[in-house]
């Protein structure tokens, strides 16, 4: 259908800047994410995509064609709103016949099509009622079908799952991956639920403040994140961070020292001199009552049913631990820490950008 | 619609009651007595103490719509016995009818005029207020005081200024001339009430249109445009009450051809004495248009001036 590329995209409001010189490229039949925090620039970047909007400076590429200063309709694509915006003036039937008869299609193709798509969304015996007067989820399907129902080269999505209650949302997130697996139609998608990104997408863009912080497959960001921020905006609870000070890294070693206690890290590929923070994700850190680790003081737990969330205390450092519900913490008890080795991320202190090493370089050159 | 916690008290409701009558006799009295009086003999509608009961005759409505001549009262009987209704009317007063008056043609004039400016207003006022409401417009905050500025002073200041310029255009008593008179002098309300309707209207629909293939324009007709009907015809009645009733631009500006019927009405009176019926007959049927105009667009006014009080 689509392949989607963004080069050097850039967008200013005034002095203010929404989206600064992105570059990424959604390959054709993705269902790919663009998540990041309100205001950092993902809507703005695809209403750009979308023609809604016009760039500053930068090209978006539509397969291969620069659609950059195109009109909207002119770049034949599909855009479902948070708020649905349906016309409300026009009954369901009407709203999905609305983008067929911009194209002079033939009243039987309309007919077809419109049939066909009610089927596809399981809607047929909504097509004559008035728009006001259907559910949320009902009003997000029809406004998926009027998407669908012109075949676009690709659909942009704006937070389309936003508006609907918590129970709802995750089942029209199912409905939403089966639809796409079954068209393979591009789709760019905008969340700032990162549950929601991870639970979707084949590809993320993690956007903040403008910037793009990185780009790739759920799993690698997830593992690798390039900066603290993605670091700490994915993942639930986030990705714990310890700061261990100053220290001298060269290339092959794989020890960073927390007070007098060494910590086994991938070994780095990059020389480094200055403050670092360390990244360990809640369920790669374990606890023993040996005296060999870094000593915790337990100051809570929430249980989870499989899993509970144990929250220790080093030095001033809340750090956050899943571990297996069946173990008992008491609070206020002392407890030893284990990182496990492979899967721990450094950050320059700094510049919060993650420190190039054996687990995340593959990842982070690409990105 | 009541949002009153408890239901109101029987006390309540009969102080309500009392109040709500009380201010339709204030305002519907004078309009009952005008409609009243265009059913009454000439008699009756000066006789002291006012007849509220009496013999009602289409007197007043036959003088107003005729021109007549008193004739001699031995030639009374002579008459033709096939008189029509009207003729039979006039007859019994002494009178035959000479010819048609001009109320009729007032009448069109003011319906042409009125019509007229109404509709070019609502032109252009939902394109203007579409503009200012979605678009970056230079100097908007500045043009949209300059168009609300307009309405700043009475219009009635600028007559002679306008009556010395229809002079040397030769707009005096045309249709165009009033017709862009009142247009011009409504256009500011429209504008302003428009672009707080337009506001209302979320973007993302048009958005949604000019994706699924339409341009601005086939936007702006096929999605705003419907939505916006609550606030066009809102502002179209308000247009049309005054463009229907202007009185002083009207006698200033038009004397023959293009002369409404506000000012023709008061002229009655002096063709053949004091006529009360046929002044209160044209009053009445003056009245009809503008309510019957409301009347059908008021399931849509309702809803307009009560616009943004409620979320939807």
């Amino acid at each position: 259908m689509a392949e989607i590329e963004i080069k050097n995209l850039r967008k200013e409001f005034g002095e203010f800047v929404a989206v600064e010189d992105s570059t990424f490229k959604v390959e054709d039949g993705e269902f790919f994410m663009l998540l990041g925090p309100s205001g950092c620039g993902k809507t703005t970047t695809l209403r750009m995509m979308a023609g809604l909007e016009l760039p500053t400076s930068g090209q978006i590429l539509i397969d291969g064609e620069d659609v950059s200063f195109k009109r909207a309709r002119d770049r034949d694509i599909a855009f479902v709103f948070q708020m649905y915006a349906l016309y409300p003036h026009l009954n369901v039937r009407q709203n999905l016949e609305y983008p067929l008869r911009s194209q002079r299609a033939s009243s039987s193709l309309i007919r077809e099509k419109v049939a066909e798509v009610a089927a596809i969304l399981k809607i047929e015996q909504l097509l004559d009622s008035p728009v006001g007067r259907l559910s949320g989820g009902d009003r997000q399907r029809v406004a998926l079908g009027r998407a669908i129902v012109r075949d676009p080269a690709a659909f942009f999505m704006d937070e389309p799952l936003g508006a609907l209650d918590a129970e709802f949302r995750e089942e029209m997130a199912e409905e939403l991956r089966a639809l796409h697996d079954r068209m393979r139609a591009t789709t760019i998608y905008v969340t700032h639920d990162q549950l929601e990104a991870m639970q979707m997408g084949d590809k993320i863009v993690v956007m903040n403040h403008g910037i793009i912080e990185q780009f790739g497959v759920p799993q690698d960001i997830y593992d690798w994140p390039a900066t603290k921020f993605v670091a700490d905006f994915i993942g639930s609870p986030a990705m714990n961070f310890l700061e261990i000070g100053h220290q001298e890294l060269g290339i092959g070693e794989n020890t960073v020292m927390f007070k007098e206690y060494p910590i086994q890290v991938p070994a780095s590929v990059q020389d480094f001199d200055g403050s670092i923070d360390i990244g360990v994700r809640p369920e790669h850190i374990s606890f023993s009552r040996e005296v060999d680790g870094i000593s915790a003081v337990v100051v809570a737990s929430e249980y989870l049913g499989t899993t509970q969330i144990v929250s220790v205390q080093v030095e001033q450092t809340i750090l956050k631990a899943r571990v297996p519900s069946g173990e008992e913490y008491a609070i206020g008890s002392t407890t030893n820490l284990h990182f496990d080795p492979r899967n721990i991320s450094l950050f320059d202190h700094h510049s919060g950008r993650a420190l190039l090493s054996e687990g995340n370089q593959e990842v982070l050159i690409n990105g | 619609m009541s949002y009153s916690v408890t239901a109101p008290s029987s006390r309540t409701k009969l102080f309500s009651g009392l109040v709500v009558s009380l201010y339709a006799l204030i305002t519907l009295a004078p309009l009952l007595w005008i409609i009243a009086t265009g059913f009454k003999s000439g008699q009756d509608s000066i006789h002291y103490p006012p007849k509220v009961l009496f013999e009602p005759t289409l007197e007043g409505y036959v003088n107003l719509f005729t021109t007549r001549t008193r004739i001699p009262s031995d030639q009374v009987a002579k008459e033709p016995a096939s008189m029509s209704w009207y003729e039979e009317i006039v007859n019994k007063k002494g009178e035959m009818i000479a010819g048609p008056s001009k109320y009729g043609e007032r009448f069109l004039n003011s319906t042409v005029i009125g019509f007229g400016s109404t509709a070019l207003c609502m032109l252009l006022g939902t394109m203007a207020a579409y503009a200012f409401s979605r678009f970056k417009v230079p100097l908007k905050d500045d043009l949209l005081f300059f168009i609300l500025s307009t309405r700043m002073m009475p219009p009635i200041a600028v007559a002679i200024p306008i009556f010395l310029m229809f002079k040397n255009l030769g707009l005096n008593d045309t249709y165009l001339g009033m017709i862009m008179l009142y247009t011009a002098v409504n256009l500011s309300l429209s504008v302003w009430l428009l672009k707080g309707f337009m506001d209302e209207i979320p973007v993302e629909y048009e958005e949604a249109a000019l994706i699924d293939g339409y341009t601005r324009f086939e936007a702006f007709l096929k999605v705003v445009l419907p939505q916006a009907i609550t606030g066009i015809a809102s502002t179209a009645i308000f247009c049309l009450i005054f463009a229907w009733n202007e009185y002083a631009f009207a006698v200033l500006l038009t004397s023959g051809d293009a002369q409404t019927a506000p000012p023709f009405i008061p002229t009655i009176i002096g063709v053949s004495g004091k006529d009360w019926p046929a002044v209160a007959a044209g009053a009445t049927l003056f009245l009809v248009p503008v309510m019957v105009f409301t009347v059908l667009l008021r399931k849509h006014l309702l809803r307009g001036i009560t616009f943004g009080a409620v979320r939807k």
